[in-house]
């Protein structure tokens, strides 16, 4: 499990008690877990934009603690302090109080200022995507993802798929146990590959139906709308490299929960090696056999989201 | 209900006395109101049960990683359904049960304005889902898409789409004819001296809840009739392949389904309103602000719809303009509760059983709104955006929220329906098990979704089995606790204390239904009574 120095510290106290005490999201389970949350909470992230994200998260979580302690603490001084057991007299006479309800409408309006103020913010940042220096477009498939990249890395094609050990263990009275695979349902054949440090800009679509791409340790969702290209950018750290993984967060039908996502975050260098590798090895394969057409299926995508 | 014969009080003896009829004509042909009342929230409770059991299928499958019980596609269609039987099912019907019951009463008035239609709209209902449940036996079995029936997923449903179609039409057209005798009731029968200001907030919340209900549920048949020519007659309307647009079905269902969050919750805030004040013996706190948050809440839930669709793809100014609109309905709804809260400060509070409903209603609900909040926040709903963090801020509003309420009204209602009293520490005992085993049941989910559980799959990644069998656990407890609520109420109605007319002698219900006899007449108020 990846940590964060940050992500406990700002938590606070209260999170980081309640992990302890609970201890065992991930370590009950004796595998790793697909993302730097610590079973509680949103993972701090991998990216500037979860980062942010997160922030903005806990300063509304700790604003709504603070109205629950102010409100919930009236509430509960009410019922002990007020009780009909205990000989209280009601104040009749409290029909209404101009003053007072100005002020509670008010203090409500100016914490809400508060919040939305960093939260437009951030939405301006989010929408204001840099060029990107690595585009790569993602189609949803029941029950699949397709990745091509463009840019530098154009001509790297591969579908994505739920691992076979996962596959097996997942159908009904397959009688395996999940905890004996390693990344049960988080595992899949082919992961998408891309370089830390550099913007990369995912182009999502879909051939049926609606998905979403969600990785949690990049902050961010999009849906796979047929007939829609949606974009979606993030920058992973530097220093951040590894394996990160997510699932189909749009109800797709019957394997909606058997589409994970899995990002292998390399280095500059070392994705730029990856990308000869697969360009050399492709090379060689079109020199085995002569390359099939392309099937109307794998250009739809491309051919139907041009709108 | 127990009583066959009324004997009227004194000053309408000259009146013949309508009995009820005998036998199945009573029910079938019935136009009384609160027979049809009567009707509609004993169908609601079977819902509850139905969907209920659907949902501890949900919680048993989820109660470890794996699949032990059901496929996954018979895991969507009881996640669909559950949803579907909930909402239209459960507690719709039960609101329009106690509005039915209620309002003529609170209004002084001796009937629902169009008895014939109230008939109508509530037989429908049981045709709708009959229509809607039977589906499980046709191929390709019940809907398994969502009950927010998004395309083209939809359009994979087997020969249960025009069932679900149909169902749904049926469904909103007894919406649209209880709302209608809701609003002429209130509009035309109100007791002289009983202005609209003057008129308890129950009424009040049903009567800006019928407005919703007319002017979203045509929206609603209109999106699925869409679906029905999409799936049938070749159209494209949500098509992208014949120049059609799914996320247009997403923009038509929640500016439906926005405004219909607040059908199942303002109506709770009217049944909570009634009964603070009265085991408070305080009247209610800033009465008339209570009805303009309401008012406020209901034009807000009109022009929210696009916070549901965030990571759908939206412009910025969009973007900006739902989340801001979203939060803005944060400012009245804090006013409600601020008011509740100011309602016991300096009260005299005892803690019946519905007393104990609305208090848990109080904490429970706002949690809700807290979440709610933070679902507001367009780059935070990036992360949030269907997890279970959204399936635990839906739940605590609509069970501790909206059913709570619900079972609040009842233990609040129930003595004055029958005649009888309950059994208190059954329904004490009924309390604190809900209260508490909701939280266990939902409370977990905030920390699923936050670690990034999907929500709607069936099966899930090791890390998250020890949280998702605490939510089963109490998922369980729940459930099996609510058949307490079904006995105690069976029982009430065959028999027990005699209740007075007041009920809550002890405390202080205010209302012209607490003027009649418990049980009540059976045409409520023959002669109109006068309001000061």
């Amino acid at each position: 499990m990846r940590v964060t120095s940050r992500a406990p510290a700002r938590a606070g106290a209260l999170i980081a008690a309640a992990t302890a005490w609970l201890g065992s999201a991930a370590a009950h389970a004796g595998s790793e877990s697909p993302n730097t949350s610590n079973g509680l909470n949103l993972p701090y992230g991998v990216t500037g934009l979860a980062h942010s994200i997160y922030d903005l998260h806990m300063e509304c979580f700790w604003i709504c603690v603070g109205i629950a302690v102010v409100v919930f603490g009236a509430m509960i001084y009410s019922l002990i302090a007020f009780r009909h057991s205990k000989g209280a007299i009601p104040d009749k006479t409290m029909l209404h109080s101009t003053k007072v309800e100005i002020i509670w409408t008010i203090i409500p309006v100016v914490i809400l200022v508060v919040v939305a103020i960093p939260a437009a913010e951030l939405i301006i940042k989010l929408e204001d995507a840099p060029p990107p220096d690595l585009s790569i477009r993602v189609t949803g498939y029941q029950w699949k993802w397709q990745y091509q990249y463009m840019d530098a890395a154009e001509g790297i094609d591969f579908f994505s798929t739920l691992k076979q050990d996962s596959n097996f263990a997942r159908e009904l009275h397959s009688g395996i146990d999940p905890a004996s695979i390693p990344n049960y349902l988080l595992e899949v054949d082919h992961p998408l590959v891309i370089p830390s440090g550099t913007k990369v800009r995912l182009l999502l679509t879909s051939d049926d139906v609606i998905h979403a791409w969600y990785v949690p340790d990049f902050g961010l969702k999009r849906s796979a709308i047929p007939g829609f290209i949606n974009e979606l950018w993030f920058e992973v750290d530097p220093g951040k490299e590894g394996i990160y993984r997510g699932q189909c967060a749009a109800l797709c039908g019957r394997d909606h929960a058997f589409m994970p996502i899995v990002v292998d975050v390399r280095t500059p260098d070392e994705f730029k090696k990856w990308v000869d590798q697969q360009k050399a090895a492709s090379k060689q394969a079109a020199a085995v056999e002569p390359q099939p057409p392309p099937t109307a299926r794998a250009e739809s995508p491309v051919a139907g989201a041009g709108r | 209900m127990a009583h066959e014969h009324t004997h009227p009080t004194a000053h309408d003896a000259a009146h013949d006395d309508h009995g009820p009829a005998h036998g199945w004509r009573r029910w079938v042909f019935a136009t009384n109101h609160k027979d049809i009342g009567t009707m509609y929230l004993v169908f609601s409770l079977i819902m509850f049960f139905v969907g209920g059991s659907m949902a501890m299928v949900i919680r048993a499958e989820l109660f470890k990683p794996g699949l032990q019980l059901v496929s996954p596609e018979f895991f969507n269609q009881m996640t669909t359904m559950h949803a579907l039987i909930m909402i239209f099912g459960a507690v719709m019907p039960a609101f329009v049960g106690l509005a039915n019951w209620m309002i003529p009463m609170q209004v002084g008035a001796p009937d629902m304005a169009l008895p014939r239609m109230n008939n109508l709209s509530f037989w429908i209902l049981p045709f709708a889902f009959t229509i809607l449940i039977s589906s499980f036996l046709v191929p390709g079995g019940a809907p398994a898409a969502g009950w927010t029936m998004y395309p083209p997923l939809v359009l994979q449903t087997g020969d249960a789409m025009p069932m679900l179609v149909f169902s749904v039409h049926l469904m909103g057209a007894s919406s649209i004819m209880g709302a209608i005798n809701i609003i002429v009731t209130i509009m035309n029968m109100r007791a002289p001296g009983m202005t609209l200001l003057k008129m308890p907030l129950f009424c009040w919340s049903w009567l800006i809840t019928a407005y919703l209900l007319i002017a979203v549920m045509p929206v609603l048949a209109g999106a699925v009739t869409m679906l029905l020519t999409d799936h049938f007659f070749k159209t494209s309307f949500f098509n992208a392949a014949g120049g059609g647009d799914p996320l247009m079905f997403e923009h038509v269902f929640w500016f439906f389904g926005h405004p219909e969050v607040y059908i199942m919750i303002l109506p709770a805030f009217g049944i909570i309103s009634e009964i603070l004040p009265t085991f408070s013996r305080k009247p209610l706190f800033g009465a008339t602000s209570m009805i303009y948050a309401i008012a406020s809440i209901a034009f807000l839930s009109f022009i929210v719809w696009g916070h549901h669709m965030f990571v759908d793809g939206m412009p910025l100014a969009a973007q900006m303009f739902f989340m801001m609109s979203t939060m803005l309905i944060a400012v009245p709804t804090g006013v409600k509760v601020f008011n509740w809260t100011a309602t016991m400060w300096r009260g005299s509070i005892s803690f019946e059983p519905p007393m104990l409903f609305a208090i848990a209603f109080l904490f429970l609900f706002s949690i809700g709104g807290f979440s709610g909040l933070m679902l507001a926040l367009t780059p935070v709903d990036f992360q949030y955006n269907n997890t279970y963090f959204v399936v635990a801020h839906f739940h605590y509003v609509l069970v501790p929220g909206a059913i709570f309420a619900i079972m609040a009204g009842v233990y609040y209602w129930l003595p004055k329906w029958t005649g009888h009293m309950y059994n208190m520490t059954l329904a004490k005992a009924h309390f604190w098990l809900s209260a508490i085993f909701v939280n266990v049941l939902f409370f977990p989910q905030h920390f699923l979704g936050l670690a990034g559980m999907p929500r709607r799959i069936p099966d899930y990644a090791v890390q998250f089995s020890d949280w998702n069998m605490v939510s089963s656990i109490g998922g369980f407890v729940f459930g099996a606790s609510q058949l307490l609520f079904a006995w105690l109420i069976l029982e009430c109605a065959r028999g027990g204390r005699k209740a007075t007319a007041e009920v809550w002698n002890d405390a202080t219900p205010t209302g012209l239904e607490w003027t009649l006899p418990s049980p009540p007449p059976y045409h409520s108020f023959t002669v109109a009574p006068e309001v000061k």
